[in-house]
Protein backbone atom coordinates (compact mmCIF):
# COMPACT_ATOMS: atom_id res chain seq x y z
CA UNK A 1 0.00 0.00 0.00
CA UNK A 2 1.57 3.05 -1.07
CA UNK A 3 1.31 5.93 1.29
CA UNK A 4 -0.78 8.62 0.85
CA UNK A 5 0.84 12.40 -0.35
CA UNK A 6 -0.15 15.15 1.43
CA UNK A 7 -0.24 18.75 0.31
CA UNK A 8 -0.66 20.48 3.84
CA UNK A 9 2.46 21.30 5.48
CA UNK A 10 4.61 23.64 7.91
CA UNK A 11 6.71 26.61 7.91
CA UNK A 12 8.48 26.23 11.06
CA UNK A 13 10.28 29.65 11.07
CA UNK A 14 6.65 30.74 11.59
CA UNK A 15 5.06 28.37 14.00
CA UNK A 16 5.44 29.16 17.46
CA UNK A 17 4.08 25.76 19.01
CA UNK A 18 0.99 27.24 20.39
CA UNK A 19 -1.92 24.44 20.49
CA UNK A 20 -4.32 26.48 18.08
CA UNK A 21 -4.13 23.78 15.31
CA UNK A 22 -3.78 21.21 17.98
CA UNK A 23 -6.90 21.49 19.31
CA UNK A 24 -8.78 21.92 16.17
CA UNK A 25 -7.54 19.14 14.25
CA UNK A 26 -10.46 16.91 13.24
CA UNK A 27 -8.63 13.96 13.32
CA UNK A 28 -6.08 14.48 16.16
CA UNK A 29 -3.47 14.39 13.55
CA UNK A 30 -1.39 17.00 14.83
CA UNK A 31 1.09 17.36 17.64
CA UNK A 32 3.65 19.85 19.29
CA UNK A 33 7.30 18.85 19.99
CA UNK A 34 10.17 21.12 20.39
CA UNK A 35 8.21 23.85 20.19
CA UNK A 36 6.54 23.20 16.95
CA UNK A 37 3.78 21.86 14.96
CA UNK A 38 4.09 18.06 14.16
CA UNK A 39 1.44 16.36 11.10
CA UNK A 40 1.14 12.84 11.29
CA UNK A 41 0.67 11.77 7.54
CA UNK A 42 -1.51 8.62 8.37
CA UNK A 43 -4.01 10.34 10.06
CA UNK A 44 -4.11 13.97 7.99
CA UNK A 45 -7.02 14.18 5.68
CA UNK A 46 -5.87 17.66 4.38
CA UNK A 47 -9.21 18.99 5.25
CA UNK A 48 -7.02 22.64 6.19
CA UNK A 49 -8.52 23.25 8.91
CA UNK A 50 -5.03 24.14 10.68
CA UNK A 51 -4.13 26.15 7.53
CA UNK A 52 -7.89 28.58 8.62
CA UNK A 53 -7.09 28.83 12.54
CA UNK A 54 -3.40 29.53 12.44
CA UNK A 55 -2.76 32.44 14.56
CA UNK A 56 1.14 33.04 12.85
CA UNK A 57 0.35 31.55 9.22
CA UNK A 58 2.62 28.81 9.98
CA UNK A 59 0.25 26.31 8.36
CA UNK A 60 0.22 25.59 4.65
CA UNK A 61 -1.15 23.95 1.31
CA UNK A 62 1.75 23.21 -0.70
CA UNK A 63 0.81 23.49 -4.35
CA UNK A 64 2.33 24.25 -8.03
CA UNK A 65 3.40 27.94 -9.22
CA UNK A 66 1.95 29.58 -12.44
CA UNK A 67 5.53 29.65 -13.95
CA UNK A 68 5.17 26.34 -14.37
CA UNK A 69 3.32 27.39 -17.53
CA UNK A 70 6.47 27.36 -19.19
CA UNK A 71 6.87 23.98 -18.94
CA UNK A 72 4.39 22.99 -21.83
CA UNK A 73 3.71 23.85 -25.45
CA UNK A 74 -0.28 24.27 -24.63
CA UNK A 75 -1.53 24.63 -21.47
CA UNK A 76 -5.12 24.15 -20.12
CA UNK A 77 -6.95 25.60 -16.99
CA UNK A 78 -9.63 23.46 -15.24
CA UNK A 79 -11.16 26.78 -12.97
CA UNK A 80 -13.06 25.10 -10.22
CA UNK A 81 -16.90 26.41 -9.73
CA UNK A 82 -15.59 28.14 -6.81
CA UNK A 83 -13.29 30.38 -8.35
CA UNK A 84 -16.09 32.37 -10.14
CA UNK A 85 -17.34 33.21 -6.66
CA UNK A 86 -14.58 35.29 -5.89
CA UNK A 87 -15.15 38.46 -7.88
CA UNK A 88 -17.15 41.16 -6.55
CA UNK A 89 -19.88 42.72 -8.91
CA UNK A 90 -19.03 40.15 -11.46
CA UNK A 91 -21.69 39.74 -14.16
CA UNK A 92 -19.97 37.59 -17.08
CA UNK A 93 -18.37 34.45 -16.68
CA UNK A 94 -16.55 35.02 -19.38
CA UNK A 95 -14.59 37.88 -17.74
CA UNK A 96 -12.83 35.16 -15.97
CA UNK A 97 -12.19 32.74 -18.83
CA UNK A 98 -10.90 35.38 -21.10
CA UNK A 99 -8.69 36.42 -17.97
CA UNK A 100 -6.78 32.76 -17.32
CA UNK A 101 -6.09 32.83 -21.49
CA UNK A 102 -5.05 36.58 -20.84
CA UNK A 103 -2.82 35.58 -18.60
CA UNK A 104 -1.18 32.12 -20.58
CA UNK A 105 -3.41 29.84 -20.69
CA UNK A 106 -4.23 28.36 -24.32
CA UNK A 107 -7.48 26.66 -23.62
CA UNK A 108 -10.05 26.80 -20.35
CA UNK A 109 -11.92 23.29 -19.62
CA UNK A 110 -14.97 23.98 -16.81
CA UNK A 111 -14.58 21.64 -14.30
CA UNK A 112 -18.26 22.73 -13.90
CA UNK A 113 -19.53 20.99 -17.36
CA UNK A 114 -17.77 17.72 -15.82
CA UNK A 115 -19.56 18.31 -12.44
CA UNK A 116 -23.22 18.20 -14.82
CA UNK A 117 -21.87 15.36 -16.49
CA UNK A 118 -21.32 13.53 -13.16
CA UNK A 119 -24.43 15.24 -11.65
CA UNK A 120 -25.98 13.00 -14.72
CA UNK A 121 -24.06 10.00 -13.76
CA UNK A 122 -24.98 10.06 -10.46
CA UNK A 123 -29.23 9.92 -11.42
CA UNK A 124 -28.34 7.24 -12.85
CA UNK A 125 -26.38 5.03 -10.13
CA UNK A 126 -28.91 5.66 -7.80
CA UNK A 127 -31.88 4.07 -10.19
CA UNK A 128 -29.08 0.79 -10.65
CA UNK A 129 -30.98 -2.14 -8.53
CA UNK A 130 -28.88 -3.17 -5.56
CA UNK A 131 -26.74 -0.51 -4.74
CA UNK A 132 -25.93 0.18 -0.93
CA UNK A 133 -28.13 3.40 -0.04
CA UNK A 134 -27.34 6.09 1.25
CA UNK A 135 -25.10 6.66 -1.73
CA UNK A 136 -22.49 9.05 0.06
CA UNK A 137 -20.48 11.57 -2.65
CA UNK A 138 -16.89 11.15 -3.85
CA UNK A 139 -16.50 14.83 -4.73
CA UNK A 140 -14.65 15.85 -1.41
CA UNK A 141 -11.58 13.97 -0.93
CA UNK A 142 -11.30 14.91 2.63
CA UNK A 143 -14.35 13.05 3.10
CA UNK A 144 -13.58 10.27 1.25
CA UNK A 145 -10.25 9.86 3.34
CA UNK A 146 -11.45 9.85 6.70
CA UNK A 147 -14.24 7.06 5.58
CA UNK A 148 -11.58 5.25 4.01
CA UNK A 149 -9.83 5.75 7.99
CA UNK A 150 -12.41 5.43 10.04
CA UNK A 151 -15.67 4.11 8.28
CA UNK A 152 -15.09 0.45 7.48
CA UNK A 153 -18.69 -0.35 6.54
CA UNK A 154 -19.55 2.95 4.56
CA UNK A 155 -16.54 2.74 1.92
CA UNK A 156 -19.43 0.45 -0.22
CA UNK A 157 -21.80 3.77 0.13
CA UNK A 158 -19.24 6.31 -1.63
CA UNK A 159 -20.45 6.55 -5.00
CA UNK A 160 -17.60 4.78 -7.64
CA UNK A 161 -17.62 7.80 -9.45
CA UNK A 162 -14.44 9.99 -10.36
CA UNK A 163 -14.91 13.37 -9.51
CA UNK A 164 -15.48 16.22 -12.06
CA UNK A 165 -11.68 17.32 -12.17
CA UNK A 166 -10.69 14.38 -13.07
CA UNK A 167 -13.42 13.77 -16.05
CA UNK A 168 -12.32 17.50 -16.84
CA UNK A 169 -8.72 16.92 -17.14
CA UNK A 170 -9.68 14.00 -19.39
CA UNK A 171 -12.16 15.67 -21.76
CA UNK A 172 -9.63 19.07 -22.07
CA UNK A 173 -6.79 16.82 -23.12
CA UNK A 174 -8.87 14.55 -25.43
CA UNK A 175 -9.68 17.78 -26.91
CA UNK A 176 -7.18 19.60 -26.95
CA UNK A 177 -5.33 16.41 -28.94
CA UNK A 178 -7.87 16.54 -31.49
CA UNK A 179 -7.88 20.19 -31.87
CA UNK A 180 -3.86 19.95 -32.08
CA UNK A 181 -2.92 17.08 -33.38
CA UNK A 182 0.76 18.38 -33.67
CA UNK A 183 0.98 18.08 -30.01
CA UNK A 184 1.80 15.04 -28.09
CA UNK A 185 0.51 14.30 -24.79
CA UNK A 186 3.23 15.29 -22.67
CA UNK A 187 3.35 18.55 -24.40
CA UNK A 188 -0.07 19.62 -23.37
CA UNK A 189 -0.02 20.82 -19.35
CA UNK A 190 -3.43 20.65 -17.66
CA UNK A 191 -3.92 22.97 -14.60
CA UNK A 192 -6.59 22.33 -12.03
CA UNK A 193 -6.87 25.34 -10.34
CA UNK A 194 -8.25 24.36 -6.11
CA UNK A 195 -10.13 25.79 -4.07
CA UNK A 196 -8.43 23.65 -0.92
CA UNK A 197 -5.48 21.54 -0.19
CA UNK A 198 -7.65 18.38 -0.03
CA UNK A 199 -8.11 18.62 -3.84
CA UNK A 200 -4.02 18.78 -4.20
CA UNK A 201 -3.54 15.97 -2.70
CA UNK A 202 -6.98 14.07 -4.43
CA UNK A 203 -4.35 14.53 -7.37
CA UNK A 204 -1.15 13.45 -5.80
CA UNK A 205 -2.96 10.04 -5.07
CA UNK A 206 -5.56 9.73 -7.45
CA UNK A 207 -9.47 8.50 -6.22
CA UNK A 208 -8.99 4.75 -4.99
CA UNK A 209 -5.99 4.27 -6.93
CA UNK A 210 -6.83 6.17 -10.15
CA UNK A 211 -4.39 7.70 -12.40
CA UNK A 212 -5.59 10.89 -13.44
CA UNK A 213 -4.52 13.39 -16.18
CA UNK A 214 -3.48 16.58 -13.98
CA UNK A 215 -0.15 17.72 -14.58
CA UNK A 216 -0.41 20.28 -12.13
CA UNK A 217 -2.81 22.02 -9.60
CA UNK A 218 -2.51 25.81 -8.79
CA UNK A 219 -4.30 27.85 -6.03
CA UNK A 220 -7.46 29.87 -7.11
CA UNK A 221 -5.71 32.75 -4.57
CA UNK A 222 -2.73 32.92 -7.09
CA UNK A 223 -4.37 32.70 -10.15
CA UNK A 224 -7.43 35.32 -7.88
CA UNK A 225 -5.07 37.78 -8.02
CA UNK A 226 -3.13 37.96 -11.50
CA UNK A 227 -6.56 37.94 -12.70
CA UNK A 228 -7.53 40.67 -11.51
CA UNK A 229 -6.15 43.41 -13.63
CA UNK A 230 -6.60 41.47 -16.89
CA UNK A 231 -10.40 41.31 -15.98
CA UNK A 232 -10.19 44.50 -15.73
CA UNK A 233 -8.68 45.66 -18.89
CA UNK A 234 -11.46 42.67 -20.23
CA UNK A 235 -14.62 44.46 -18.52
CA UNK A 236 -13.79 47.69 -20.16
CA UNK A 237 -13.26 46.12 -23.74
CA UNK A 238 -15.76 43.38 -23.55
CA UNK A 239 -15.18 39.62 -24.55
CA UNK A 240 -16.25 37.54 -26.64
CA UNK A 241 -16.01 34.34 -23.94
CA UNK A 242 -19.12 32.55 -22.60
CA UNK A 243 -18.97 29.83 -20.00
CA UNK A 244 -20.72 26.59 -20.96
CA UNK A 245 -21.60 25.17 -17.61
CA UNK A 246 -24.65 26.03 -16.34
CA UNK A 247 -26.61 26.37 -13.19
CA UNK A 248 -26.21 22.93 -11.80
CA UNK A 249 -22.20 22.56 -12.47
CA UNK A 250 -21.97 26.23 -10.61
CA UNK A 251 -24.25 24.96 -7.95
CA UNK A 252 -21.26 22.51 -6.98
CA UNK A 253 -19.37 25.28 -5.70
CA UNK A 254 -21.53 25.75 -2.51
CA UNK A 255 -23.51 23.17 -0.20
CA UNK A 256 -26.83 21.98 -1.57
CA UNK A 257 -25.67 22.46 -5.15
CA UNK A 258 -24.64 18.77 -5.85
CA UNK A 259 -27.18 17.60 -4.15
CA UNK A 260 -30.17 19.25 -5.42
CA UNK A 261 -28.84 18.70 -8.73
CA UNK A 262 -29.53 14.64 -8.25
CA UNK A 263 -33.26 15.36 -8.77
CA UNK A 264 -34.07 13.54 -5.43
CA UNK A 265 -35.54 15.11 -2.22
CA UNK A 266 -34.30 12.12 -0.18
CA UNK A 267 -30.90 14.06 0.44
CA UNK A 268 -29.10 14.84 3.01
CA UNK A 269 -26.15 17.75 2.74
CA UNK A 270 -23.68 19.14 5.46
CA UNK A 271 -20.04 21.15 5.86
CA UNK A 272 -18.02 21.38 8.09
CA UNK A 273 -15.77 18.86 9.03
CA UNK A 274 -17.18 18.04 11.94
CA UNK A 275 -20.71 18.19 11.66
CA UNK A 276 -19.92 15.78 8.37
CA UNK A 277 -17.95 13.10 11.29
CA UNK A 278 -21.36 13.62 12.98
CA UNK A 279 -23.20 12.84 10.11
CA UNK A 280 -21.07 10.15 8.76
CA UNK A 281 -21.05 8.25 12.51
CA UNK A 282 -25.19 8.50 12.29
CA UNK A 283 -25.64 6.86 9.15
CA UNK A 284 -22.40 4.10 10.34
CA UNK A 285 -25.12 3.29 13.40
CA UNK A 286 -28.29 3.11 10.91
CA UNK A 287 -29.74 5.60 12.36
CA UNK A 288 -30.49 8.31 9.52
CA UNK A 289 -33.43 6.75 7.31
CA UNK A 290 -35.03 7.22 3.81
CA UNK A 291 -31.98 8.88 2.43
CA UNK A 292 -30.69 8.06 -1.07
CA UNK A 293 -28.00 10.47 -0.92
CA UNK A 294 -25.65 12.54 1.16
CA UNK A 295 -23.60 15.43 0.18
CA UNK A 296 -20.82 16.17 2.48
CA UNK A 297 -18.06 18.53 2.59
CA UNK A 298 -15.21 19.56 4.81
CA UNK A 299 -15.44 23.11 4.51
CA UNK A 300 -17.78 24.96 5.98
CA UNK A 301 -20.30 26.21 2.86
CA UNK A 302 -18.65 24.12 0.50
CA UNK A 303 -16.16 24.19 -1.80
CA UNK A 304 -15.85 28.25 -1.55
CA UNK A 305 -15.14 27.77 2.40
CA UNK A 306 -11.39 26.05 0.77
CA UNK A 307 -8.61 27.00 2.69
CA UNK A 308 -7.07 28.55 -0.95
CA UNK A 309 -9.68 30.51 -1.83
CA UNK A 310 -9.85 34.56 -0.76
CA UNK A 311 -13.55 35.13 -0.46
CA UNK A 312 -15.79 34.73 2.30
CA UNK A 313 -17.81 31.26 1.42
CA UNK A 314 -21.32 32.87 1.77
CA UNK A 315 -20.21 35.88 0.49
CA UNK A 316 -19.04 33.92 -2.78
CA UNK A 317 -22.29 31.62 -2.50
CA UNK A 318 -24.56 34.82 -2.47
CA UNK A 319 -22.07 35.90 -5.81
CA UNK A 320 -22.89 32.65 -7.24
CA UNK A 321 -26.43 32.67 -7.08
CA UNK A 322 -26.61 36.10 -8.79
CA UNK A 323 -24.16 34.45 -11.61
CA UNK A 324 -25.99 31.57 -12.47
CA UNK A 325 -29.71 33.11 -12.52
CA UNK A 326 -30.27 33.31 -16.04
CA UNK A 327 -27.76 30.65 -17.06
CA UNK A 328 -29.73 27.10 -18.71
CA UNK A 329 -29.75 24.37 -15.89
CA UNK A 330 -27.58 21.91 -17.26
CA UNK A 331 -26.48 22.04 -20.96
CA UNK A 332 -23.73 19.41 -20.26
CA UNK A 333 -25.87 16.34 -20.11
CA UNK A 334 -24.18 12.90 -21.28
CA UNK A 335 -26.84 11.00 -23.63
CA UNK A 336 -25.73 7.47 -22.52
CA UNK A 337 -28.08 6.01 -20.72
CA UNK A 338 -24.90 3.97 -19.28
CA UNK A 339 -22.01 5.06 -16.99
CA UNK A 340 -19.27 4.47 -18.94
CA UNK A 341 -16.43 1.91 -17.51
CA UNK A 342 -14.40 5.45 -18.15
CA UNK A 343 -15.32 7.38 -15.14
CA UNK A 344 -16.10 4.59 -12.79
CA UNK A 345 -13.25 3.87 -9.93
CA UNK A 346 -12.76 0.27 -10.36
CA UNK A 347 -12.85 -1.33 -6.94
CA UNK A 348 -14.60 1.84 -4.97
CA UNK A 349 -13.14 3.16 -1.79
CA UNK A 350 -10.77 0.38 0.24
CA UNK A 351 -10.91 0.61 4.33
CA UNK A 352 -7.18 1.41 5.06
CA UNK A 353 -7.14 1.73 8.93
CA UNK A 354 -4.80 3.65 10.56
CA UNK A 355 -5.04 3.71 14.21
CA UNK A 356 -3.49 0.37 15.06
CA UNK A 357 -2.29 0.30 18.63
CA UNK A 358 -0.34 -3.10 17.88
CA UNK A 359 -0.67 -6.37 15.18
CA UNK A 360 -1.14 -8.19 18.30
CA UNK A 361 -4.37 -8.20 19.75
CA UNK A 362 -2.72 -9.09 23.60
CA UNK A 363 -0.04 -6.68 23.30
CA UNK A 364 -2.46 -3.96 21.94
CA UNK A 365 -5.23 -4.92 24.83
CA UNK A 366 -2.36 -4.49 27.46
CA UNK A 367 -1.26 -1.34 25.46
CA UNK A 368 -4.69 -0.08 25.75
CA UNK A 369 -5.06 -1.25 29.75
CA UNK A 370 -1.99 0.98 30.45
CA UNK A 371 -3.51 3.85 28.43
CA UNK A 372 -6.71 4.01 30.24
CA UNK A 373 -4.75 3.55 33.57
CA UNK A 374 -2.72 6.79 32.46
CA UNK A 375 -5.49 8.76 31.64
CA UNK A 376 -6.70 8.23 34.85
CA UNK A 377 -4.16 9.94 36.49
CA UNK A 378 -3.68 13.04 33.98
CA UNK A 379 -5.92 16.25 34.73
CA UNK A 380 -8.20 15.45 31.99
CA UNK A 381 -8.67 19.35 31.26
CA UNK A 382 -7.13 18.51 27.69
CA UNK A 383 -4.64 21.91 27.60
CA UNK A 384 -2.70 20.85 25.04
CA UNK A 385 0.66 22.14 26.83
CA UNK A 386 1.99 18.44 26.47
CA UNK A 387 1.91 18.84 22.76
CA UNK A 388 -0.85 16.85 22.04
CA UNK A 389 -4.86 17.37 22.00
CA UNK A 390 -6.29 15.70 24.74
CA UNK A 391 -5.24 13.62 28.00
CA UNK A 392 -6.25 11.20 26.42
CA UNK A 393 -4.24 10.98 23.30
CA UNK A 394 -0.87 12.26 25.51
CA UNK A 395 -1.87 8.71 27.24
CA UNK A 396 -1.61 7.13 23.90
CA UNK A 397 1.71 8.81 23.41
CA UNK A 398 2.85 8.27 26.24
CA UNK A 399 2.52 4.68 25.73
CA UNK A 400 3.39 3.94 22.14
CA UNK A 401 6.70 5.89 23.04
CA UNK A 402 5.91 9.25 21.21
CA UNK A 403 6.62 11.27 24.61
CA UNK A 404 6.93 10.76 28.35
CA UNK A 405 4.38 11.89 31.31
CA UNK A 406 6.97 14.59 32.67
CA UNK A 407 5.13 16.64 29.84
CA UNK A 408 2.23 16.88 31.84
CA UNK A 409 2.44 21.06 32.75
CA UNK A 410 -0.23 20.47 35.45
CA UNK A 411 1.05 17.59 37.06
CA UNK A 412 4.40 19.02 36.99
CA UNK A 413 3.06 22.55 38.49
CA UNK A 414 1.87 20.96 41.01
CA UNK A 415 5.19 18.72 42.11
CA UNK A 416 6.62 21.87 41.72
CA UNK A 417 4.74 23.57 43.90
CA UNK A 418 5.15 20.87 46.69
CA UNK A 419 8.99 20.99 45.89
CA UNK A 420 9.10 24.98 46.59
CA UNK A 421 7.19 24.54 49.71
CA UNK A 422 9.64 22.08 51.05
CA UNK A 423 12.20 23.95 50.29
CA UNK A 424 10.70 27.07 52.01
CA UNK A 425 9.93 25.09 55.08
CA UNK A 426 13.64 24.35 55.45
CA UNK A 427 14.85 27.05 54.52
CA UNK A 428 13.35 29.53 57.41
CA UNK A 429 14.65 26.41 59.88
CA UNK A 430 18.17 26.98 58.45
CA UNK A 431 18.15 30.51 57.48
CA UNK A 432 18.59 30.48 53.80
CA UNK A 433 17.33 32.27 50.99
CA UNK A 434 14.26 31.16 49.74
CA UNK A 435 14.80 29.33 46.16
CA UNK A 436 12.39 31.53 44.34
CA UNK A 437 11.61 34.78 45.19
CA UNK A 438 7.46 34.48 46.02
CA UNK A 439 4.97 37.06 44.93
CA UNK A 440 1.65 36.61 46.37
CA UNK A 441 -1.35 38.94 46.12
CA UNK A 442 -1.65 40.11 49.70
CA UNK A 443 2.35 40.93 49.91
CA UNK A 444 1.69 43.56 46.75
CA UNK A 445 -1.07 45.05 48.07
CA UNK A 446 1.06 46.21 51.69
CA UNK A 447 3.38 47.32 48.84
CA UNK A 448 0.99 49.44 47.14
CA UNK A 449 -0.32 51.18 50.18
CA UNK A 450 2.92 51.61 51.37
CA UNK B 1 -4.17 -13.42 28.75
CA UNK B 2 -6.85 -13.88 31.01
CA UNK B 3 -7.28 -10.35 31.99
CA UNK B 4 -9.81 -7.55 30.78
CA UNK B 5 -9.97 -4.17 30.03
CA UNK B 6 -13.06 -2.40 31.19
CA UNK B 7 -14.53 1.04 29.92
CA UNK B 8 -17.07 3.00 32.04
CA UNK B 9 -19.57 5.45 30.88
CA UNK B 10 -21.91 7.68 32.03
CA UNK B 11 -24.24 8.57 29.56
CA UNK B 12 -25.90 11.96 30.33
CA UNK B 13 -29.73 12.23 30.49
CA UNK B 14 -29.86 15.69 29.87
CA UNK B 15 -28.37 16.38 25.98
CA UNK B 16 -29.70 15.02 23.25
CA UNK B 17 -27.28 16.55 21.08
CA UNK B 18 -24.68 14.33 22.87
CA UNK B 19 -26.70 11.08 22.77
CA UNK B 20 -24.16 8.16 21.47
CA UNK B 21 -21.02 9.71 22.08
CA UNK B 22 -20.04 6.82 24.09
CA UNK B 23 -20.39 4.41 21.29
CA UNK B 24 -18.50 6.62 19.26
CA UNK B 25 -15.63 6.58 22.09
CA UNK B 26 -15.97 2.69 21.83
CA UNK B 27 -16.11 2.05 18.10
CA UNK B 28 -12.54 4.24 18.05
CA UNK B 29 -10.96 1.80 21.23
CA UNK B 30 -11.68 -1.05 19.12
CA UNK B 31 -10.56 0.20 16.04
CA UNK B 32 -6.85 0.87 17.78
CA UNK B 33 -7.44 -2.65 19.08
CA UNK B 34 -7.74 -3.88 15.52
CA UNK B 35 -10.94 -5.77 15.96
CA UNK B 36 -12.60 -6.46 12.33
CA UNK B 37 -15.24 -3.86 11.23
CA UNK B 38 -17.60 -6.25 11.50
CA UNK B 39 -17.07 -6.57 15.04
CA UNK B 40 -16.54 -2.77 15.28
CA UNK B 41 -20.41 -1.83 13.90
CA UNK B 42 -21.73 -4.63 15.82
CA UNK B 43 -20.74 -3.57 19.50
CA UNK B 44 -21.17 0.50 18.07
CA UNK B 45 -24.74 0.04 16.72
CA UNK B 46 -25.98 -2.03 19.38
CA UNK B 47 -24.42 0.27 22.27
CA UNK B 48 -25.90 3.46 20.19
CA UNK B 49 -29.15 2.07 20.26
CA UNK B 50 -28.98 1.40 24.44
CA UNK B 51 -27.38 4.60 25.22
CA UNK B 52 -30.56 6.46 23.12
CA UNK B 53 -32.81 4.44 24.81
CA UNK B 54 -31.24 5.37 28.22
CA UNK B 55 -31.41 8.86 27.23
CA UNK B 56 -34.92 9.36 26.05
CA UNK B 57 -36.82 6.88 28.40
CA UNK B 58 -35.04 6.54 31.59
CA UNK B 59 -32.52 10.48 32.12
CA UNK B 60 -29.20 8.58 31.25
CA UNK B 61 -27.12 5.85 33.24
CA UNK B 62 -23.68 4.23 32.77
CA UNK B 63 -22.40 2.10 30.18
CA UNK B 64 -19.67 -0.52 31.42
CA UNK B 65 -17.91 -2.52 28.13
CA UNK B 66 -15.74 -5.37 28.64
CA UNK B 67 -13.91 -7.00 26.67
CA UNK B 68 -12.05 -10.65 27.22
CA UNK B 69 -10.23 -13.14 25.04
CA UNK B 70 -13.67 -14.42 24.02
CA UNK B 71 -16.07 -11.33 23.99
CA UNK B 72 -17.08 -8.37 24.22
CA UNK B 73 -20.11 -7.32 27.08
CA UNK B 74 -22.07 -4.27 27.14
CA UNK B 75 -23.51 -3.93 30.37
CA UNK B 76 -26.36 -0.30 30.29
CA UNK B 77 -27.81 0.59 33.63
CA UNK B 78 -30.32 3.39 34.58
CA UNK B 79 -32.89 4.24 36.99
CA UNK B 80 -35.86 4.84 34.51
CA UNK B 81 -39.22 3.95 34.80
CA UNK B 82 -38.38 0.56 33.94
CA UNK B 83 -39.99 -1.76 30.80
CA UNK B 84 -43.58 -2.90 31.83
CA UNK B 85 -43.94 -5.37 29.48
CA UNK B 86 -40.36 -6.66 27.87
CA UNK B 87 -41.69 -8.82 24.96
CA UNK B 88 -43.92 -6.24 23.80
CA UNK B 89 -41.30 -3.38 23.52
CA UNK B 90 -39.09 -6.29 21.83
CA UNK B 91 -41.58 -5.91 18.82
CA UNK B 92 -40.10 -4.19 15.50
CA UNK B 93 -41.97 -0.82 15.49
CA UNK B 94 -43.19 -0.95 18.89
CA UNK B 95 -42.76 2.43 20.70
CA UNK B 96 -43.55 4.86 24.02
CA UNK B 97 -41.78 7.25 22.69
CA UNK B 98 -43.54 10.56 22.78
CA UNK B 99 -44.13 13.17 19.51
CA UNK B 100 -41.24 15.61 20.47
CA UNK B 101 -38.77 12.88 20.94
CA UNK B 102 -40.02 11.24 17.31
CA UNK B 103 -39.63 14.61 15.57
CA UNK B 104 -36.03 14.53 16.68
CA UNK B 105 -35.88 10.87 14.33
CA UNK B 106 -35.96 9.07 17.46
CA UNK B 107 -38.04 6.32 18.68
CA UNK B 108 -39.46 4.59 15.40
CA UNK B 109 -38.99 1.51 17.83
CA UNK B 110 -36.38 -0.73 16.34
CA UNK B 111 -33.65 0.26 19.40
CA UNK B 112 -34.27 -3.42 21.23
CA UNK B 113 -34.85 -5.42 18.32
CA UNK B 114 -31.76 -3.87 17.16
CA UNK B 115 -29.72 -4.11 19.79
CA UNK B 116 -31.06 -8.14 19.20
CA UNK B 117 -29.95 -8.31 16.32
CA UNK B 118 -26.49 -7.12 16.28
CA UNK B 119 -25.62 -8.95 19.52
CA UNK B 120 -24.84 -12.98 20.02
CA UNK B 121 -26.57 -12.24 23.41
CA UNK B 122 -28.80 -9.73 25.05
CA UNK B 123 -30.92 -10.27 28.70
CA UNK B 124 -33.17 -7.24 29.92
CA UNK B 125 -33.34 -7.17 33.61
CA UNK B 126 -35.82 -4.59 34.12
CA UNK B 127 -38.16 -3.76 37.09
CA UNK B 128 -41.06 -1.23 36.98
CA UNK B 129 -39.81 2.08 38.76
CA UNK B 130 -37.05 0.81 39.49
CA UNK B 131 -34.83 0.69 36.37
CA UNK B 132 -33.78 -1.12 33.92
CA UNK B 133 -30.09 -3.11 33.09
CA UNK B 134 -29.38 -4.53 29.40
CA UNK B 135 -26.43 -6.93 29.17
CA UNK B 136 -25.28 -7.88 25.04
CA UNK B 137 -22.37 -10.03 24.51
CA UNK B 138 -21.09 -10.09 20.80
CA UNK B 139 -18.89 -13.33 20.80
CA UNK B 140 -15.21 -12.82 19.12
CA UNK B 141 -13.77 -15.73 16.59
Amino acid sequence: MATYKHSVSLDESKCKGCTTCLKRCPTEAIRIRDGRAVINPSRCIDCGECIRVCPHKAKKAVYDSLDCLNNYKYTIALPAPSLYGQFDNLDNIGYILGGLKEIGFDSVFEVARAAEIVSAYTRLYLNRPGIVKPVISSACPAISRIISMNFPFLCEHVIPLLAPIDIAARLAKEEALETHPELSPDEIGVFFISPCPAKVSYVKNGFAGEKNYIDHVVSVRDVYFVLLDEMKKLRENGTDETTESGMVGIGWASTGGESAAVFNERYLAADGIENCIRVLERIDNEDIHNLDYVELNACSGGCVGGAMTVANPYIAQARLQLLKRYLPVSPNRPTEKEIPETVMAEGGLQYTPSAKLSENREEAMQMMRDIESICKSLPGIDCGSCGAPTCMAFAEDIIKGDTNSDECTVIMRSLFHEYLKEHEEKAILEGLKPLVPRHNANQTKTAESK
Amino acid sequence: MGEVLKFHFDVDGENFSSAGEASVVVKKKLRQLGFSPDIMRRVSIAMYEGEINMVIHADGGTADVTVDDNEITIVLKDRGPGIPDVSLAMQEGYSTACDNIRSLGFGAGMGLPNMKKYTDFMQIDSEVGVGTTVTMKIKLN
